[in-house]
């Protein structure tokens, strides 16, 4: 176990390594620099005053050598400073943090919750009209693209019912907090919740009816204990991958619904910053990113060995 | 065990006019066809008993053997039991035993699901390891951890915890290599006569069932054919199909492909021929065979067995 967790982290580290220098070269690579947009929004700018500044940030250096000095800096605990922000970029990066985990803590909690409560509610007697009503709302969960449901719910709730905030994150009191989290939390939950709900029937129309499943009838289980001790663990295995890979997706990639709610969460930020040549905050969120994304795959193998003891890690 | 009524043995078991059908496909503009997986079975088990249930492969064994443990309710028919619980030995010993539980939990369970106190669950679990021959170490460990043979014995030491009179054995040893089956076998006989138990042996392994079973029932597309004691069902088949099956085993020193093997499948259970449903492959058929299904009942001057043929020996 603990030779397992070594390994893994060292795994981790080693593609955190790989995917900043690949992040770094492909920002890299983006046509024009930062002094580009500078020139382009202050037309009084001298090519000479270009050159100079320049020099200042290292972008006349080799993308190489621009790397492993970023690379020493970071690894030093310097992230560097955000050009767009003019703040250093941890302090810009936390409070999108921040942000970021409270939609994700509501909507995704919210999401696993009510699509296993669903999936095996659909499960239970496949065919049926719970399953086809469920099916179906899954169904339409899926296909209904993001944008298109934030507007509908701040149409409603917002604009018609004037019951809701339409967007931004308040005043900064709790309360006010949590009124204005409400949509947001609502439109990501449902943009996931289709699908995960998918994956729970599948799964559990397949648990149902493995032997042991049947053992356990012989013995005089009841529906409940069936369901809850001998179908769901087993069931649970693919639907673990499943949500784990998508909560590091939506990490760094809940972008339409912090746009459309005015949240200035990750998914957000890593737009701006990628939009606005700002190398430093770009690179330092997509990494996040990408660290939150290994982090869950972690915690969905360590589920694994819970869920079977045949799967042994270590 | 077997209540006495009257000097008379009373059944442990009755199963009467069995039917158990599917319905199969149909939708929105097509109507679904049934499958008649079980059609007018009856029988009984005296305590203590052996009743062997032989069939090929699609004759409804299984579905029976579900019936009367109770996992599936049979579209007609009813079944009567004196006795307090059945229990099910079920034919794959990979599937049956829930991987994430280990052996304590396992055999346990449906004292658990009784709500017996946890120091009785624990005793009862470990004096059922040890009946069945587990080593002691056994109760603490994973299902995977074990061989084919020992899960066997784990998932009848299991079916053993609620003290049932009657169990349904599914094919107990089709998954499990010849010699460690018959050590499951002679297992399963030990255990018969320390609790008297009685079983519906299911199988397609005659030699088997001509080891252990008391007497045979012989099931073909869902219907009884034959129910015979083994001694007689064994010396003098009376209902063809039995021959035939009898003819097509295996047995050392005698060469195959003569006599009259079987030809042709097995027609399918949603559309049994008319009449009597083994006419397509008898050797012995008649015209009023294609016309007239024939009933179970005794054969000519031989009053315990039972065959559904018009021409039965």
């Amino acid at each position: 176990m603990a030779r397992f967790l070594l390994l893994r982290t060292v795994q981790a580290l080693l593609v955190l390594l790989v995917m900043s220098f690949v992040i770094y070269g492909l920002i890299g690579l983006m046509p024009g620099d930062p002094i580009d947009l500078m020139m382009a929004s202050n037309p009084g700018m001298t090519p000479e005053a270009a050159a100079r500044l320049r020099a200042i940030y290292g972008l006349d250096q080799p993308l190489l050598l621009r790397y492993a000095r970023w690379l020493w800096d970071a690894l030093r605990g310097d992230l560097g400073f955000s050009r767009v922000h003019a703040r250093p970029v941890l302090q810009v990066l936390l409070p999108a943090l921040w942000q970021t985990c409270k939609l994700m803590l509501g909507g995704f909690t919210i999401a696993v919750l009510l699509s296993m409560l669903l999936g095996v509610l659909a499960a239970l007697r496949p065919g049926d009209w719970i399953d086809g009503a469920i099916s179906t709302v899954a169904l339409a969960g899926v296909s209904v693209p993001v944008f298109w449901l934030a507007l509908v719910l701040i149409l409603v709730f917002a604009v018609n019912l004037h019951a809701l905030p339409a967007s931004g994150v308040g005043d900064g009191t709790w309360a006010d907090t949590f009124w204005h989290m409400v949509l947001p939390v609502t439109t990501l939950a449902l943009s996931i919740i289709g699908q995960f709900v998918r994956y729970v029937r599948a799964a559990m129309v397949d648990a149902l009816r493995m032997d042991h499943v049947r053992t356990a009838r012989a013995k005089g289980a009841g529906e409940g204990r069936i369901v809850l001790i001998h179908a769901l663990r087993p069931a649970l295995i693919p639907v673990v991958t499943v949500m784990a890979l998508s909560f590091g997706g939506l990490f760094g990639g809940a972008l339409i619904t912090e746009t459309m709610f005015a949240q200035p969460g990750m998914g957000k930020m890593i737009y701006d910053a990628i939009l606005g040549n700002d190398y430093n905050l770009a690179l330092s969120g997509l990494l996040f990113a990408t660290l939150v994304t290994l982090l869950s795959n972690l915690a969905a193998d360590l589920a694994y060995g819970w869920l079977d003891p045949r799967i042994s890690v270590g | 065990m077997g209540r006495m009524l009257q000097g008379a043995p009373v059944s442990l078991l009755e199963v009467e006019r069995i039917s158990v059908h599917f319905s199969q496909g149909g939708g929105l503009f097509a109507k679904g066809r049934v499958l008649r997986a079980v059609e007018d079975v009856s029988f009984d088990i005296q305590p203590g008993e052996t009743l062997a249930l032989v069939g090929e492969s699609g004759s409804g064994k299984t579905t029976l053997g579900h019936v009367v443990a109770g996992l599936r309710a049979p579209t007609q028919g009813t079944v009567r039991y004196a006795g307090q619980a059945i229990q099910v030995v079920f034919q794959d010993p990979f599937g049956a035993l829930d991987p994430r539980m280990p052996v304590s939990a396992i055999i346990a369970e449906p004292l658990r699901i009784a709500r017996r106190p946890a120091a009785e669950q624990r005793r009862r679990a470990g004096e059922l390891a040890a009946q069945v021959g587990l080593p002691p170490d056994a109760l603490n460990r994973y299902p995977h951890e074990f061989s084919g043979g020992q899960r066997q014995r784990i998932a009848i030491a299991r079916a053993l915890a609620p003290a049932p009179e009657l169990v349904v054995a599914d094919e107990p040893l089709s998954a499990l290599d010849v010699s460690i089956g018959s050590q499951v076998l002679n297992l399963l006989r030990d255990l018969q006569r320390a609790h008297g138990l009685a079983y519906l042996f299911i199988s397609h392994d005659l030699a088997v069932v001509n080891h252990l079973a008391d007497r045979v029932a012989v099931l073909y597309l869902g219907r009884l054919v034959e129910l015979a004691p083994r001694a007689d069902l064994f010396a003098r088949p009376s209902h063809p199909y039995t021959r035939a099956l009898l003819d097509a085993a295996p047995r050392i020193g005698r060469r195959r492909g003569r006599g009259s093997a079987l030809r042709g499948e097995m027609p399918s259970p949603m559309a049994p021929p008319p009449g009597c449903v083994f006419h397509p492959r008898c050797p012995k058929v008649q015209a009023i065979c294609r016309v007239q299904p024939p009933l179970l009942g005794p054969a000519p001057n031989r009053r315990k067995v039972l065959s559904a043929c018009h021409f039965a020996e």
